[in-house]
């Protein structure tokens, strides 16, 4: 089917009226230079929102507690609860599926009085007592010593690891800050390590300011005993926490005497929910990027139909010779079908060339630009996408040609030969 | 080689139905060279139409070396047509973008051979028709006596049995007209069955029968003593 003289065959037909050719291939290239652009601007803002999630663990929420807001067991409403340390354990072993779940205690917190001393310096800031865990679900970059590990934990050993924020209030330019001591409502802590958050939530001059604590010298230090104030939980890849988060909701009610259907006494937040939002309008953004691309092809294709139709109506005296010398039905079927896929694939590729070659260069100016404000980042078009273009312009090329295709067998040989 | 009994064939127009052809019976033996002739209207096109295949007639029967033409699909229509049969139009037909070569090498394509020896062979046609030097030219680029050589030559690629030529020499002048005579007959030598179409009477006596049409029947179908192109040329 792909011998030389078929490949001549085509090319002589096509190149017999260029300007013709070229017009009709533009049709097409436009369509596919559409849907490509399309899908890469998407796949951009994508990117650029998904940026700001900062790499956090999205399969992951977050508890805390409220008041009780039904009487059960004897016990009142309004009656307040702590979560409790082992409430950690008894989770991890009823829902097995989860991958980590991180209680935390914390000092502060928006609009908090000072805190924090060191030396002539005070600042207010967020304190947190965490697992070592608490990294993988909130990542942040160390950027100098290291993060808090079990080792502090079992020994509840008084170190913390501070934000780039809090280092540029408490400490000169260029002053060692590993080693160096702050006090934390009256509690020294050495400082281990330094950190920088990524993302762009909003808030990130709040993010750098913070401070990791061990999680069991933050409970001794500030005398929280067994209590547990926020847990952040995090599914295993397979499982979805919004599908989880039931059980583990329940194995708190059951463990703190609260009602089965007093939802009210447990704050949460669901990431995974929020992320999924998100992700749903990214598909829909991807479906009317394929609706406009396609459509925007569509009328390209129907321009090849259309000139491959003039094609062989011009052709018919030529068919009716090939015909007369044996040509069978399906070797002038067959020829009209290449020529009108072999167009729309040349011009498909010149498209998708064209469009790569711009969505190129607008990485290229983008490379110098901090992308963390603009919601948009890194247009792309995965390899995926490349070869489902091709497969749409190889099918809407066989169509394309289908009726040109018959139209050229329809005429008897007889009738054609007479045409000049 | 040919065999025809009670062809008929007519043409519907709107409403109105034209009888062309009323019960045709005719034969062909193998090595003849046949002319046909009549006025115009009178079905001579539409026999050679029906004899290549390109058309089909309401009834009667056609045998062709043997082999029964009758009901034939349009791809076994093709291979019978590209087996058996070489055509010569008036118009030449040859493909205007395709050079000398490429248009002989064209049936022997529909065959299937390999690009080398289809080119080998239609060169070899070329060189016997008098037009190797001009292989590469492309018909536009070629005389009316050349482009009917070419023409020859692409019907005899296929080595049919029968040639059929429709007023090889209607478009061209007499000297050539005779020169492509001359060819044919030289071909009919070689053993060759052709059938001519013709309306002019110098051009029927140069063949070995002439067989008259009129309104769709045969009125006359006689063996002539065959004058020699050559001596014209």
């Amino acid at each position: 089917m792909f011998s030389r003289d078929n490949w001549n065959e085509i090319i002589e037909a096509l190149s017999s009226n260029w300007f013709r050719t070229t017009l009709t291939a533009f049709g097409v290239l436009w369509g596919i230079f559409i849907l490509v652009i399309l899908l890469a601007a998407g796949k951009g803002l994508e990117n650029g929102v998904k940026q700001g999630f900062g790499g956090i663990a999205t399969n992951s929420m977050f508890m805390w507690t409220q008041t009780a807001s039904r009487p059960y067991k004897g016990l009142p409403k309004g009656r307040r609860y702590s979560f409790k340390i082992s409430d950690v354990a008894a989770i991890k072993e009823a829902v097995p599926d989860l991958r980590f779940v991180s209680p935390r205690n914390q000092l502060g917190g928006f609009g908090g009085t000072n805190n924090v001393v060191r030396g002539l310096n005070t600042g207010a800031y967020n304190v947190y007592g965490d697992y070592p865990e608490i990294i993988q679900q909130e990542p942040m970059d160390i950027t100098s010593g290291r993060f808090v590990n079990y080792s502090d934990i079992n020994e509840k050993r008084k170190v913390a690891v501070i934000g780039d924020g809090v280092r540029r209030e408490m400490y000169d330019q260029g002053e060692e800050v590993l080693g160096s001591y702050i006090k934390i409502n009256g509690v020294n802590f050495m400082v281990i390590g330094t950190y920088k958050k990524k993302g762009n939530n909003g808030n990130m001059e709040e993010a750098q300011k913070q401070i990791y604590v061990p999680f069991t010298a933050f409970s001794q230090a500030f005398n929280r005993g067994e209590d547990v104030g926020w847990m952040a939980i995090t599914a295993n890849d397979g499982s979805s926490i919004t599908e989880l988060k039931g059980s583990i909701m329940d194995v708190i009610k059951s463990r703190h005497s609260i009602h089965p259907e007093d939802d009210r006494a447990v704050g949460h937040f669901d990431l995974y929910e929020e992320f999924s939002k998100i992700n749903g309008l990214f598909v829909a953004l991807k479906g009317v990027a394929y609706f406009v691309g396609v459509l925007v092809l569509l009328s390209g294709i129907i321009g090849i139909s259309n000139i491959m139709l003039i094609v062989v109506k011009e052709r018919t005296n030529e068919i009716g010779i090939r015909r007369a010398l044996g040509a069978g039905p399906w070797k002038i079927r067959g020829q009209v079908l290449t020529e009108s896929v072999f167009l729309t694939i040349i011009s498909g590729m010149a498209g998708i060339v064209l469009a790569t070659l711009i969505i190129a260069g607008i990485n290229y100016m983008m490379q110098g630009m901090d992308t963390s404000e603009m919601m948009f980042a890194n247009p792309s078009v995965d390899l995926q996408v490349v070869m489902t273009a091709l497969a749409i312009l190889v099918i809407s090329g066989l169509l394309a040609g289908l009726i040109p295709a018959q139209n050229a067998i329809r005429v008897k040989p007889v009738d054609a030969l007479r045409t000049e | 080689m040919i065999e025809i009994k009670d062809l008929h064939k007519s043409y519907k127009t709107g409403g109105s139905s034209l009888h062309v052809l009323k019960g045709i019976n005719f034969s062909v033996a193998e090595g003849e060279l046949v002319s046909i002739m009549g006025s115009s209207g009178s079905g001579k096109s539409t026999l050679l139409n029906i004899l290549g295949m390109l058309d089909e007639a309401d009834e009667g029967t056609y045998t062709l070396d043997g082999v029964p033409i009758k009901n034939l699909n349009e791809t076994v229509a093709a291979r019978y047509r590209n087996k058996f049969l070489g055509f010569i139009f008036q118009s030449f037909n040859l493909i205007s973008y395709k050079s000398a070569l490429d248009n002989v090498a064209l049936p022997l394509y529909y065959q299937g051979v390999k690009r080398k020896e289809r080119m080998e062979s239609a060169m070899n046609y070329l060189e016997k028709v008098g037009l190797k030097d001009w292989s590469s030219h492309l018909p536009n680029e070629l005389s009316g006596g050349q482009k009917q050589r070419v023409a020859i030559a692409r019907a005899l690629a296929s080595d049919p049995k029968v040639l059929l030529a429709d007023e090889p020499t209607g478009a061209l002048d007499s000297k050539t007209s005779y020169e492509v005579m001359d060819l044919i007959q030289e071909i009919n030598e070689e053993g060759r069955t052709i059938l001519i179409v013709t309306h002019e009477h110098d051009i029927a006596q140069m063949t070995k029968r002439i067989v008259n049409l009129k309104d769709g029947v045969i009125i006359d179908d006689t063996l002539v003593d065959q004058v020699k192109a050559q001596q014209y040329v």
